[in-house]
Parts: C-alpha cells; structure tokens; sequence
C-alpha cells in the first residue's frame, strides 16, 4: 500500500464536524474522570491519618507531680520556674496549651551544647539534625562582633511545610506543635522544600559510624528514639529511616512533664520554654520584650520562637 | 528503522547494553542499599532524579500535546506520527514515574497519595492528575493502534497473537468500527489535552507554589514548565520520527518540515520567556533574585546554562531549524539536541534554589556531608538515570518492534 495515498479511518469526524455521538463520548471521558476524581474526595474524606485523629479535651491532661526537693519562691533558678509552669500547662487540655520558646542571643555562647543535647535525646542520625547554632561574624578586624543563632524547628502558627504534605503525614497539633507522623510519611521531601528556614532535614538510612566496623552497630544506634511518645527503631531500615524529621519541641519529654532537652541543656540559660496562653509564665513575660523579634518575618509563617538580641 | 540509522545498529546496541548494565547496577544498588551513595542530603533535598522526573514528565506532555494537534485539531499533515507520538508520550511518563518512585524515601507508600491524599498540596493533585492523564493515555495509544492491531489478527505467528489479544477482536474492523474507535480516540484526546496542560501546569506550580523559595515562587512557573514540554517534547518527536520512521517519502518529509517549524517557533518562545525569567530579575543589578541568577549565570556550574542550554540546545538547533529547516538531518539532528540537553534547564530550575540558603550561617552550622548547601550528582545517581533511559530505549524498541506503530493504517473494510 502507498502510504503517501493512505486514507486514515480518523479523518472522518474531523471533516464530518462534531457530532451528537462525539459528544456523548467526551461526556462519557470526562464523567469517567470525575467518577474517579469523587472517589478521591471520599476517600480522603475517610481516611484515618494522624492529623484526623488528633486527641482533644481531658483526655489530654497530664498530672505532673510538683517540684518536691526545690523550693518555688522568685529567686530560683529559670529553670526550675519553667518547669514549675509546665506542670501547670499539662494540667490544662491541649487545646489551651500555645509552647512557645524564647531564645536569648545576648546570653548564647555558641556552645553548641542544645545541638549535642537534641542529637542524644532524639537518637539523631548522620545527616539530621534538629538546632543546629548558626554563627554569624559582623564588621572588620579590630572591630568585630559575632551572634549566635541556635535555629529548632520554629513550630510556625502558619507552617508552610504543612499544607504541602501530599498525605498528610505532617500536622499542626492542637498545642502548636509541627508533627509528623513517621507511620504515614512517603519521604518526597516537598516540605523539607517548603520549609523556609531549612529546619526538616532527610533521614537516609545512614550511621555516625559508616565505613567503620562497628557501622551501624555502636550501642547508641542500637537505641530507638522517643519521638512523639512512641518508640522508633531505626535498625532494618524502619522508619523513621526514609522520613523527614524536625524538632517537635521533645513533646515526649514534655508529656512526662520535663523541659526540653535544649533547653535543660543550655549553659547560658539562653532558652526559655512554656505556655505562651499562660501569662504568668517566664516564656510569656520574655517574648513581651521590646527586643524580640523572629526570623525571616517576611515570610509570614508567625513563628512561636521568638529571638531577643 | 529508518536506513540511514541502520548502519548505526551494532553502536546502538552497544551503547543500550552499556547503559542497561550500568542503570541495573545502579537500580540494584538503590532498592536493595537506600540513598547512601547518592549525593543529595538534607538541604539540596532533591537532586538528579528530581530533574530527572520533571524532564521526563515534560517530555511526555510535549509528546501528547502534539499528538492532540491531529486527534484533537485534525492537523492531517501530522497524522503518521500521531500513534508514535502517542507512545514516547507512555514511555516517557512511565520513565518519570520510575525516576520519582526511585527518589522517595519510603518508596513502597506512594499509595498513600491515593489512599489517603492531601488536596491542599499541589504534589497530591498533581499524582492524582497525572493518574488521570497515564489512563487516558494508555487508553487513547489502544484506540489509535487498535485498527492496525485488528488488521494483524488474522495473521498466524507473534504479530497474529499479539493482534487478536490486543485488538479484542479476530478479524479486522469494519468502517463502522473504525468510526466508533475515532470518535473515542477524539474524545479521549480532547479530554487529555486540559488533563496534560493541568498536570504539567501543575508540576511547575508544584515548585510555583513555594514562597521558602524566591526563584520558584513566580506565577511564571507553571507557564515555563508548559512552553519547556512543548519545546522539549516536539523535538523528541522531531529526533524521533526522523529517525526511526521507516519510509523516507514525501509525506514523512512535510511531516517533518512542519515539526521542525513549529519546534522553531517554541524555542524561540521559549527563549523570550526566558528572557523575561533572566532579565527582569537582574536588570537593575540589586535584590536577593539577582544573586540568585547570577549563581545559575556565572556560578561554578555555569557550563550548564550556557553550554548546554544556551549553545547546544538553543542556538545549535535554531540555525539547523532557521537554516536548513527543510532537511530531515538536521531537524532531527536540532530536535535531538534541544530533547537531550533540556535536562539542563530542569535542573537548573531544581538545584541552584536548593544551594541558596535564607538564613546567614547555616551552611557552616553542622558538618555533614548531607548538611551541605552543595551539589553535584554522584556516580550512582547518573547510573540509576541511565537504567531508566535504557529502560525508556527497550521500551520503545519493543513499542516499535511489537506494535504497529510506523505502519500505515489500514482501510477500513466495508461491512
């Protein structure tokens, strides 16, 4: 057959114009998809994640014995103060909880302790880390002055790394706090991306000890973290291998009623940690302060760390 | 095959078993041992792969856009490649899939998309939509090939089999048959083009979207990303059907000639656009954006922009378009080298946001190998690439070799 003579059996509607038939085809097309595009709706209507599922109410009010051995009295130290008010915030329901942290850049030493402290607590692996402490050196030699930036998660009451979550493995908590559920998480990395402040990082399966002989296999990888009150083993590639992870604040300390760990941590007494509802509390009284302010205000996430230099 | 590629066979195969050995080692590598040999980390979080998938994906939303110009528009001149647009347009989606599916790091969950989707995120609508658009494809290559495939069903051997399982049907089809199998054919195409401009629109809105990066977050985005598909998918078809299509007549070569024109006037396009990308942002030589360009423009990897965009896939194909536009070497040779170094624009669009931290003091906070705002592909990542192209290349060979996809459509029979 000459192809250059080939009549095509698609010619014809074309040249017939677009019939009542075409019609009830495309119609037939696009309702298929819009069957299918319902399903979605249905399902994601249905779906039992994390973030649908989030405890509200008494149930979530924890009694948190008081301070016994150290007295409450205005002269203790901050962190004897924080933690008074803490317990003071878990006998609330969640929902009226607002966690705040303050960081004081006048009384950070850039130790880096916080970022040691947070890496044992959490059980971090290569290539995660949840505050790092930036450092930042202005002016010319004589004339130099440098300012430390410890940098956690800044749990944003306008989180951009939250709507972009494909399936919702990353929530914001009735107390403010950033979650992420690791059960749920597909590792895409979109919200590590949307994340303005670089605070997700990706947990590659990796060890401190790689290319040694104990890889993998040092006591302290053996542990599983805490995180969100539940117990993560990172042996057999489980998650959260293959997660995004950030800083949540150490809420599994803070339902067992302890400070975080970065904050317990600080030489300097640098950090300060509470309820923001709570306006008696030592976080509230320093985020008041004429000098905070929060990083990258521009973006618009309204950040609950709050910086005072 | 088309003649003048045939001597070229024991090199292609060659170059085939070389990618396909190396990209199965690297698959190996990746599904059985993670991330570890990958460059990327927590900071430049998404790397080759990432670009990878883009570029595929754009890839096929080029393709399919050009085949709805004949199912959709009745551009007749172009009706031959039709069914091989239609293909590369499966191929290169399914390559894209491979490439993200490789880059998640708990790949096996990517049904929770499905499952359980987040239609507030623009990652969800856009695996949703492009869902919706691999369907229609794969629906829209069977009514396409199916009269060839229906001619093939009463043959005996493979090609007898593979008509009547295919085709559904023991014998060839009638007019009416055909008719009813165009007008399905129109309808799907007609349904695939909102679904292809969406999906891609998409893809580029997925990044648009993201205020944590000022180079991303352009209303341009998504338009960029649609004008690259075309660009990048009509040269592919113009490499391809200069190459493989079988019989070199008259028809082939118009075919061909108005590929190349409508490519020519996509770069072109495309280059003004990118023009406005560039220009508007640097003009006065001030503000966090110009910075920014200027890394892409002059930075350490500035080969990729100028060499590889700029030089072999914008100029090198425009003088073969503009000069010698009606010669079939050079449309391909033009479509060829805009296709391959398109690569280069994604992931000039993925990588540079990624190395540019907003925070002062970060990159020298923690050191880490995977806390770095650096980042060239590794080893291991070229080779999980080139499994995917040899998996694409074997794809398409068997497409070619296995389904009527060059062969001229039959008469229909009357009933």
């Amino acid at each position: 057959m000459n192809p250059d003579t080939t009549s095509t059996p698609q010619e014809a509607p074309a040249e017939t114009g677009f019939t009542r038939r075409d019609a009830t085809k495309l119609a037939v097309v696009a309702g298929g998809l819009g069957l299918v595009a319902l399903a979605g709706k249905t399902l994601s209507k249905l779906k039992t994640t994390a973030a649908s599922q989030q405890p509200r109410g008494p149930q979530t009010v924890r009694e948190v014995a008081p301070l016994g051995t150290v007295p409450v009295d205005g002269q203790e130290d901050v962190l004897v103060r924080m933690q008074d008010e803490l317990r003071r915030a878990m006998a609330k329901p969640i929902e009226q909880r607002r966690w705040k942290m303050v960081i004081d850049q006048r009384k950070c030493v850039g130790c880096h302790a916080c970022t040691v402290a947070c890496i044992a607590e959490n059980k971090l692996p290569s290539g995660v880390v949840y505050r790092p402490v930036m450092t930042e050196t202005t002016g010319t030699f004589p004339n130099l002055a440098t300012r430390f930036t410890p940098r956690p998660c800044m749990q944003c009451e306008n989180p951009p790394c939250v709507p972009v979550c494909p399936v919702e493995a990353t929530y914001r908590r009735p107390d403010g706090i950033t979650a992420i559920d690791y059960d749920h998480c597909i590792g895409c990395g979109y919200c590590i991306t949307a994340c303005p402040y670089n605070a997700r990082t990706r947990d590659l399966g990796e060890n401190y000890t790689a290319g040694t002989p104990m890889a993998g296999r040092a006591p302290y990888e053996k542990l599983s973290s805490n995180e969100y009150g539940k117990c993560w083993d990172r042996q057999n590639h489980d998650s959260p291998v293959g997660n995004a992870r950030k800083c949540q604040f150490c809420v599994h300390r803070l339902e067992e009623g302890l400070l975080p760990q970065c904050v317990t941590t600080c030489i300097g007494r640098a950090n300060f940690f509470g309820d923001a509802n709570d306006p008696d509390s030592l976080v509230a009284e320093m985020a008041a302060k004429a000098s905070a302010h929060v990083l990258l205000p521009e973006m618009g996430t309204k950040p609950s760390v709050v910086y005072l230099s | 095959m088309n003649p003048a590629i045939a001597p070229y066979r024991f090199l292609l195969w060659a170059g085939w078993l070389g990618l396909a050995v190396l990209g199965g080692w690297g698959v190996f590598e990746r599904l059985f041992h993670g991330h570890g040999q990958a460059n990327y980390g927590s900071y430049v979080v998404w790397g080759l792969w990432v670009s990878g998938y883009i570029y595929y994906i754009g890839l096929s939303a080029g393709a399919f856009l050009l085949s709805s110009l004949i199912y959709v528009f009745g551009v007749h001149k172009l009706e031959r490649i039709g069914r091989l647009a239609l293909l590369v347009a499966v191929i290169t989606l399914a390559m894209a899939l491979v490439a993200i599916f490789f880059d998640l790091g708990r790949e096996w969950r990517f049904t929770h998309v499905f499952l359980s989707p987040n239609f507030s995120s623009m990652m969800a609508w856009m695996v949703w939509l492009y869902t919706a658009y691999f369907l229609v494809l794969l629906l829209e290559l069977w009514f396409a090939l199916r009269p060839s495939l229906a001619q093939w069903a009463g043959e005996e051997g493979l090609r007898g089999r593979l008509g009547r399982m295919l085709s559904g049907s023991r014998a060839p089809l009638t007019e009416a048959q055909c008719r009813e199998g165009a007008g399905w054919l129109r309808a799907l195409a007609t349904v695939g083009v909102p679904l292809a401009v969406t999906f891609h629109g998409g893809v580029g809105a997925l990044f648009g979207t993201l205020s944590a990066h000022p180079s991303w977050h352009t209303p341009l985005m998504p338009v960029l990303f649609l004008t690259g598909a075309l660009v990048s998918g009509g040269g592919l078809m113009a490499f391809t059907a200069a190459a493989f299509w079988p019989q070199q007549d008259r028809v082939w070569r118009e075919s061909l000639t108005l590929i190349g024109k409508a490519v020519l006037g996509l770069l072109l396009f495309d280059l003004m656009l990118e023009w406005a990308e560039f220009s508007i942002p640097m003009w006065y030589g001030v503000g966090g954006e110009y910075d920014h360009l200027m890394n892409v423009l002059f930075g350490e990897y500035w080969y990729v922009f100028w060499v590889c965009h700029i030089l072999l896939g914008t100029l090198v194909p425009l003088a073969l378009l503009a000069f010698r536009g009606r010669e079939p070497w050079a449309i391909g040779t033009a479509g060829l080298l805009i296709a391959f170094t398109f690569v280069a624009v994604r992931l000039n669009i993925v990588i540079p946001a990624l190395t540019d931290p907003n925070l002062v003091g970060l990159e020298s906070s923690f050191t880490d190998a995977r806390l770095r705002f650096s980042y060239l592909p590794s080893f291991f990542e070229w080779q999980v690439i080139a499994g995917i192209v040899a998996l694409g290349c074997a794809l398409f060979y068997l497409g070619l070799r296995l389904l009527p996809v060059t062969t001229p459509e039959p008469q229909p029979k009357a009933p």
